[in-house]
């Protein structure tokens, strides 16, 4: 999956959960958490609704990776990203 | 649930430091509120004060510069806060507090994550003799003005960024709010109708002397919810402190030169009283996290600043279930001598998987925010049953109890019938109010008893298990969320007719909030429409308060006198029989 189509999968799935947020103030580097404002609980149904759109699976031990939506794009687009 | 899973038996020899309770029966009876009141110190003319008890007495004695607070900010500082420092820190925000003409008994309310500055806050403004009420961050605009409205809020301290997010838009509808105080990041400046809190600390002078507040002098409001109406106020005075203290000593074992992680946010009771306060007054080091949870960030802060005694809640235990065994054989936890958890039912078989493979006995107790300290707790020197939450404290009598037709209670005496937990009043930390509601306050007794609203059982042993809640009022995360309030929200959108929320069972939450909504005529129930009213809610509630799932009915079921039937939306979300559906539709 190339970088843009992995950007529009992650803004799609957080929108699932926020749909209200300001999506245009969220910048690569930005805390999606903090930004989003989101909860633990949310970013567990983030990583289901991006598997459900990707087909990545990331372990529960990696959510942290998925910090800011640059960290996000390289973890999955990395080879060891995931088993998508 | 499973109630035979073996116990965890504790063998003695293991002990290399004894347990402040090492009989339960022993320690009942020897116990006394006067005694433990004994171990605090007290200010001249038998007035106290938390902050006194927490920190004041501590810098002027031999723990002045032992660190009373680690923090580990999101980026991975350090910071060590001795004693000594947390005083002056407190001090200094009383003054600020006076600088602003705030008076004694009015409210303080704090909407921010785990910073330094929320803990120097919450113990300046005790000191001052103000009354602190924590709010959780991630509540949105909606819970905020209810709560600073009911509450009168005089002061807020939050961050620049939450009060232009949440605040800055309901400031209007809240003339009672005098003062914002906001923490900014280094070269920014506050926002417009704030000050700056860095620069009125840095202006403010240092040394105040504690204000002399009465033993029921108000100290603490904290938030909670119940089935209708607005959130309540529960009113906590300085007297609660001896109820923190000794219960930090009994039930969560604290000891001198501990080392304690209580991984809740202040936004909630349990981050003041065991967050804050207990381990304070028991002059011990407290580990504070900025972050939200992370396993390995956990498991790791654990090992390196060598926690000893770590207090979590469920939902966090089985996050950490979820990330795996392997997680845990990368760190050494064997620093920790005590682990406990609170805020819903601990499961048996997060028991089991402690006990496997944290190789920790967790501890499960129970308290609640008018309770304003635990009740009933597994002690350190006690065999679990696996899914119970323990037995009482010392100086704290329980029952379960059923409530009589004629109004009055019943004790129930037999093992293992279910009924309600029942608490006879008395001791230091119970709620002394509701904030301005003197009827729903008085509706929580009856016949000598407190009733919390809980479904419990006694097995013959003495140990209590939690059946469930009395009421439609949603446990998610450890959190209370009232439906009323969520409802409410939902029916500011011009589609919604009528909405009915519940808890849906979850595996890690406990519950989430869910919403039915019937929708106006006019209004087609599709994709969108739902993307749009989850949106609706959470930008008023905020992810803590917020439904996760909404569906559409075409009508919700109501009893004949109108009041929505969440119980029937519960069961049937469960796919269970729905029950006598005619009295129901007679209440």
């Amino acid at each position: 999956m190339n970088q843009e189509a992995l950007r529009t999968a992650i803004l799609d799935s957080l929108r699932e959960i926020a749909p209200q947020a300001d999506y245009g103030r969220l910048g690569d580097a930005d805390d999606i958490r903090d930004s989003l404002d989101l909860d633990s609980m949310d970013i567990l149904n983030f990583v289901i609704a991006l598997h459900a759109r990707t087909g990545i699976d990331v372990p529960e031990r990696d959510y942290s990776k998925l910090g800011t939506m640059a960290k996000a794009l390289a973890y999955l687009s990395a080879p060891a990203g995931g088993s998508g | 649930m499973r109630t035979d899973w073996p116990p965890i038996v504790k063998d003695p020899r293991e002990w290399t430091v004894a347990p402040n309770l090492v009989s339960y029966d022993a320690a009942r009876a020897a116990f006394s509120w006067e005694a433990a009141r004994a171990e605090l110190d007290g200010l001249p003319g038998g007035a106290l004060n938390i902050a006194h008890e927490a920190v004041g007495r501590h810098a002027r004695g031999p723990l002045r510069d032992r660190t009373a607070i680690l923090w580990l900010g999101k980026s991975g500082e350090r910071r060590e806060i001795s004693y000594h420092e947390l005083d002056d820190l407190s001090s200094r925000f009383a003054n600020v507090l006076a600088g602003l003409g705030v008076e004694r008994g009015e409210r303080v309310f704090a909407l921010a994550g785990r910073i330094p500055e929320l803990y120097a806050a919450a113990l300046g403004t005790l000191k001052y003799g103000a009354v602190f009420c924590p709010m959780f961050s991630a509540f949105g605009p909606e819970p905020i003005r209810q709560r600073l409205g009911i509450g009168d809020g005089r002061v807020l301290v939050t961050t620049g960024t939450l009060y232009e997010r949440k605040v800055a838009g309901i400031r209007d509808s809240l003339p009672g709010l005098r003062h914002v105080l906001t923490v900014n990041g280094e070269g920014v400046d506050s926002p417009a109708g704030t000050l700056d809190f860095g620069q009125a600390m840095a202006a403010a002078p240092a040394g105040f002397e504690t204000a002399h507040t009465r033993p029921e002098d108000m100290a603490l409001l904290h938030f909670t919810s119940g089935t209708t109406g607005k959130p309540k106020g529960a009113v906590h005075v300085h007297e609660a402190v001896v109820a923190h203290h000794i219960t930090g000593k009994l039930a969560l074992d604290f000891h001198d030169g501990d080392v304690f992680w209580c991984t809740a946010d202040p936004g909630w009771v349990t981050g003041t009283s065991y967050g804050i306060i207990s381990p304070l007054t028991n002059g011990i080091t407290m580990v504070v996290d900025e972050a939200e949870f992370d396993a390995d960030r956990w498991y790791g802060i654990i090992q390196r600043e060598r926690v000893t005694v770590w207090y979590t809640a469920p939902t966090a235990v089985r996050m950490l279930m979820k990330v795996g065994d392997e997680a845990v054989r990368d760190y050494d936890l064997s620093s920790v001598r005590f682990m406990s958890s609170v805020g819903e039912p601990l499961n048996p078989e997060a028991v089991d998987w402690g006990r496997r493979v944290l190789r920790l006995a967790i501890h499960d107790n129970w308290w609640q925010t008018e309770t304003g300290g635990i009740m009933l707790a597994n002690f350190r020197s006690m065999d679990i049953r696996p899914g119970s939450m323990g037995k009482p404290l010392p100086g704290v009598d329980a029952a379960i109890v059923a409530r009589d037709p004629g109004a009055g209670v019943v004790e129930v005496t037999d093992a293992d019938v279910e009924g309600e937990l029942a608490l006879r009043p008395g001791w230091p930390s119970m709620f002394r109010a509701y904030l301005g509601e003197d009827e729903r306050y008085r509706k929580c007794f009856a016949g000598g008893w407190y009733l919390t609203g809980d479904l419990a059982r006694r097995d013959a042993a003495g140990y209590y298990w939690f059946v469930g809640r009395g009421d439609d009022v949603i446990k998610s995360a450890g959190h209370l969320v009232g439906p009323f309030e969520v409802e409410s929200s939902l029916m500011e959108h011009p589609a919604v007719a009528e909405a009915g929320v519940i808890g849906k069972p979850d595996p890690v939450a406990g519950e989430v909030v869910k919403a039915f909504v019937s929708l106006k005529s006019g209004f087609e129930a599709t994709e969108p429409l739902r993307k749009e009213l989850l949106g609706f809610a959470r930008q008023r509630l905020g992810p803590a308060v917020a439904p996760r799932e909404i569906d559409f009915l075409d009508t919700l079921p109501r009893t004949r006198s109108g009041k929505i039937m969440r119980r029937l939306l519960k069961a049937r979300e469960l796919g269970l029989p729905e029950g006598d559906t005619s009295t129901l539709e007679t209440t």
